[in-house]
């Protein structure tokens, strides 16, 4: 049967948008899904649902929420089929960090870890140098080690040389919901690693996503943005949307766009015809 | 934006070993200046209580209006003039205002997350006069002091109830409640919590080193009231009596290495918009020299129990008590805000859907009320208002659609 007109127009299940084969890969596992859930900032019990509505295949956790046992550990409420992303929030130092993430290994949370080090209370913002001596370290004993960082060209250089297996530049202050702030230098951590890059923090709408993801970026985190929404799980799938549009977007490799004004009446290398 | 000198760069500190109960020589010479130190106490520079003792002075009610107050709520990075509008009674009738951004920052920052711990009293023996406590030294109370195995029932018993944060109190003895007795009483503890708080008697670097080392990583101290002459008269006599010891505390347990510290005016003794806004500079000012520290304001209100009654002109109402918490948060948004059992039930319900992030659940105000076989060993410290479990707090939590933390922190 020929396909009619008004059937090439119906919107298809959006998981069919994303090309065939269209993955990254981070510590030898294969990724479809570029949207990263944090799990922190909500209800427990919505972790799976919300997780279901996004599609998610990696989930953060702050491993300083995380217990061998007791009442409303974190562990818990993870889905079972993805892969965990524990973080060494509380870490104020690179050996901070490493104590954290080799009891997040001991608790069997695996060997990923996100890099989060932290000595500001107010901003929350990430302590690069620090960063880069665990990310050392880290890879050193075998660890997946992703990266949480202020979006700079040294460091990112670094942290490649450190043995990261991905790069997790800021978009704003974490929780701020303030954007895309430090695009200009997120196109230049772009533009210096051949690592993923996944933008992390400060996300604070599905456009935002959807913007970050058109630039070229891996894969989006996001945490706040989708647990202070009014219907999170709602969030959740506007976010997974705007991820895949963009990723689209970027593959589909944007249009020129047309200038305003129109060609110079005198052009400049009109003398190469003369 | 001020920047504040910091207090690490001035005056070299000079510092002690333990701290000691005051001798009768420390008392002759505190009964004259509250300003002054005892021989055994540690000095740090005094820049950033000068600070906040000058800011609050500067601060007048009746120049602030509507306008500065919708300068204050129109803003992200408050500066501390911003937080005296939000103090001050012209914001009054922006209450509603203020509680919806309170709201905002809260979620931005904790999402809705609430933390739940319980106190855990050592021992009550003190030997400051405050006119205001039931423990104070001169009442005819019950007092006593646990022994380690009094002790370690009392923690298997919280611990059965899911708690993973404890906070440990001892009145303030020196000499009864030695720090060795405090640190041996923390290590029992370790095995059990994820998250151990201290509130003792102000002591000194040495002594704090030896208690993080124990275990505690936060420290509580309650300066009570910043209104020099109120403080004078509630403090009659001991090393409460003085000031800037007391007002340093938080500095040095930091310096020593603790994780955190809460700050709190007990709301009632002075009028409350000079010692809401001191106890907010006094945050504000710590996290500047101390950018790491996770610092808390806690919000006694006071309930006169067991203490002389009939001094207390300064009583706060609910609207009043919120516009300080909401005033707290929008001020300082990374700060947790701790409210008491001394409140009701229906209120701490309430402020947790606002600003509070953090409540105390299973509460006994007696030394060794937790388990049958300590109990009755001593008088109460107050009488406390809400009495819910831990699991009718957990419950009602989750009735309000907020999320329950037992375990938010690893000893590193």
């Amino acid at each position: 049967m020929s396909t009619t007109a008004s059937q090439q127009a119906t919107i298809e299940p959006s998981s069919k948008f994303t090309p065939e084969g269209d993955t990254f890969t981070l510590g030898g596992k294969t990724f479809s899904s570029r949207l990263i859930l944090g799990s922190g900032k909500f209800s427990l019990p919505l972790i799976k649902a919300v997780a279901e509505e996004g599609k998610a295949q990696i989930i953060t956790l702050a491993l300083r929420r995380a217990t061998p046992d007791g009442q409303e550990n974190i562990l818990d409420f993870m889905p079972k089929d993805v892969t965990l992303l524990p973080n060494t929030s509380g870490a104020r130092t690179a050996e901070e960090a490493v104590r954290i993430a080799e009891l997040s290994r001991a608790m069997g949370c695996g060997d990923f870890v996100k890099v989060e080090i932290i000595s500001d209370a107010r901003w929350l913002l990430p302590d690069n140098q620090e960063t880069i001596r665990a990310t050392k370290m880290l890879a050193d004993k075998g660890f997946v080690v992703l990266p949480y960082m202020y979006p700079d060209y040294y460091a990112t250089k670094a942290l490649e040389e450190a043995g990261a297996a991905a790069i997790m530049p800021l978009a704003a202050p974490i929780g701020s919901n303030r954007g895309l702030c430090t695009k200009a230098f997120i196109d230049i951590v772009l533009k210096s690693t051949d690592l993923p890059v996944i933008v992390d923090a400060g996300i604070g709408k599905p456009s935002e996503a959807c913007e970050a993801m058109e630039m070229g970026v891996t894969a989006i985190m996001c945490n706040t943005a989708i647990a202070t929404a009014g219907n999170v799980a709602q969030m959740c799938k506007a976010f997974r949307l705007a991820i895949e549009a963009g990723r689209l977007a970027y593959l589909g490799q944007t249009g020129r766009v047309i200038a305003d004004q129109a060609e110079a009446s005198s052009p400049l290398t009109g003398f190469l015809n003369d | 934006m001020n920047i504040l000198p910091t207090p690490r760069h001035m005056m070299p500190p000079k510092l002690n070993g333990h701290i000691k109960t005051a001798t009768p020589d420390d008392e002759a010479v505190l009964k004259n200046n509250i300003m002054a130190y005892t021989s055994s106490m540690d000095q740090l520079d005094m820049t950033r209580l000068n600070y906040v003792l000058n800011t609050k002075n500067s601060f007048s009610d009746k120049n602030f209006t509507a306008h500065h107050v919708e300068q204050a709520l129109a803003k992200d990075t408050l500066e501390p003039e911003d937080f005296m509008a939000l103090l001050s009674t012209a914001a009054a009738p922006y209450l509603e205002a203020m509680a919806q951004k309170a709201k905002t920052l809260t979620r931005a920052r904790f999402g809705n997350n609430v933390q739940l711990f319980t106190p855990l009293y050592i021992a009550n023996y003190c030997h400051n006069g405050c006119r205001y406590c039931g423990f104070n030294s001169k009442q005819t109370i019950k007092r006593a002091q646990l022994s380690m195995d009094d002790v370690k029932r009392e923690l298997e018993s919280i611990a059965q109830t899911g708690l993973q944060e404890i906070l440990f109190l001892t009145g303030e003895s020196e000499s009864r409640s030695s720090i060795e007795y405090i640190a041996a009483a923390l290590e029992l503890a370790k095995p059990y919590f994820a998250n151990i708080g201290i509130e003792i008697y102000p002591a000194n670097q040495a002594d704090y080193e030896i208690l993080h080392q124990a275990g505690a990583d936060f420290i509580t101290v309650f300066q009570e009231s910043y209104d020099l002459k109120a403080y004078e008269y509630y403090h009659p006599y001991g090393n409460k009596r003085s000031f800037p010891y007391r007002f340093y505390a938080q500095e040095r347990a930091l310096n020593s290495g603790f994780r955190g510290a809460g700050f709190a005016a007990l709301l009632g003794l002075s009028n409350f918009r000079y010692d809401a806004l001191a106890t907010g500079l006094h945050v504000w000012s710590t996290q500047q020299a101390f950018p790491a520290a996770e610092l808390s304001f806690s919000v006694p209100r006071l309930r006169p129990v067991n203490g002389e009654l009939g001094h207390f002109n300064h009583l706060v109402s609910d609207r009043d008590f919120l516009q300080i918490m909401c005033a707290y948060r929008l001020f300082v948004p990374q700060a947790q805000i701790t409210v008491s059992s001394r409140e009701s039930k229906e209120f701490r319900n309430a402020v947790m859907n606002i600003c509070a992030t953090k409540v105390s659940a299973g509460v006994q105000v007696d030394v060794g009320g937790h388990s049958a076989s300590n109990k009755h060993r001593s008088s109460d410290q107050f009488d406390i208002s809400d009495t819910r479990s831990v699991a009718e707090m957990h419950d009602d939590i989750q009735k309000l659609g907020l999320q329950v933390v037992y375990h938010d922190h690893i000893r590193v």
